[in-house]
């Protein structure tokens, strides 16, 4: 059998040399926000674990939620779901062979954005008004 | 023809699935839970909202609803899934090194279970009477 020998071959590059476009920013959201989503089950975890401990600890999780800060995770938080959400729904779309034009792509992308925007923001009214 | 290098019939190939050990399983269970996501996590996010600045006695009685309860496990459930899969994919494509790697995936497989084991557990006793 003849050997095989090991060529040095070039790597293909990685993300820093290519120039920045909304397809590209759309699929590293989805990565860094479904990341983010991962980190944060801690959380949710952590808040039904609170509630089944009983009333003293479920009030301390609701004031840490309450705070600035527990806010600006909460919203951070419905965000990082929200893009994710309309980032998988991007690929179920490419999942069935469809959506591969250059102009699509990039419609799709940025519909992303304003999307996961727009409606994190309405589901943050809904939630303010219904208080 | 491909290769003839190997010893193995082709039907035998397929079934070993090669060096790669496993088909489209990963692939196709990251689709199927992010379908069921997309319901449930809608469902959560309500729930979420219906919860907001509500009293203990409240939260409680909607958290132990059983339809709320049941929602929540299935959400527990395929949240996880997919999350351990999409993970292992992150690690996969920046962890290169073999030793580091395989921890690193069984960190993250651990990481689900405890993560869905202690959810699971807050939400079947907030159902079953606190």
């Amino acid at each position: 059998m003849a050997e095989v020998k090991p060529v040095a071959r070039p790597l293909s590059p990685h993300l820093q040399i290519y120039r920045w476009s909304w397809t590209m920013a759309m699929s590293v959201a989805h990565r860094v926000t479904g990341s983010g989503l991962y980190l944060g089950t801690v959380l949710i975890a952590a808040w039904l674990v609170a509630a089944a401990s009983g009333p003293a600890a479920f009030g301390t999780a609701q004031a840490i939620a309450g705070s600035f800060l527990g806010r600006l995770v909460l919203f951070l938080y419905s965000f990082s779901l929200i893009h994710h959400m309309l980032g998988g729904l991007r690929h179920f779309v490419w999942d069935m062979g469809k959506g591969y034009e250059p102009e699509t792509r990039m419609k799709m992308a940025k519909f992303t954005l304003v999307g996961s925007v727009s409606l994190t923001v309405l589901v943050w009214i809904v939630a303010l008004v219904l208080r | 023809m491909q290769s003839n290098s190997s010893m193995r019939t082709p039907l035998g190939r397929v079934r070993g699935l090669g060096s790669a050990k496993s088909g489209t399983g990963h692939f196709w269970l990251q689709r199927v839970t992010a379908v069921s996501n997309l319901i449930l996590t809608v469902i959560f996010i309500g729930v979420v909202i219906a919860l907001v600045g509500r009293p203990y006695p409240a939260a409680v009685a909607l958290l132990s609803n059983p339809c709320v309860a049941i929602l929540m496990l299935l959400f527990i459930l395929s949240a996880c899934i997919h999350m351990r899969l999409g993970m292992q994919v992150v690690i996969e494509d920046y962890v290169h090194a073999e030793g580091p790697k395989v921890l690193a995936v069984m960190a993250n497989t651990f990481f689900a279970i405890a993560v869905g084991a202690a959810s699971v557990y807050a939400v079947l006793k907030l159902s079953f009477g606190g």
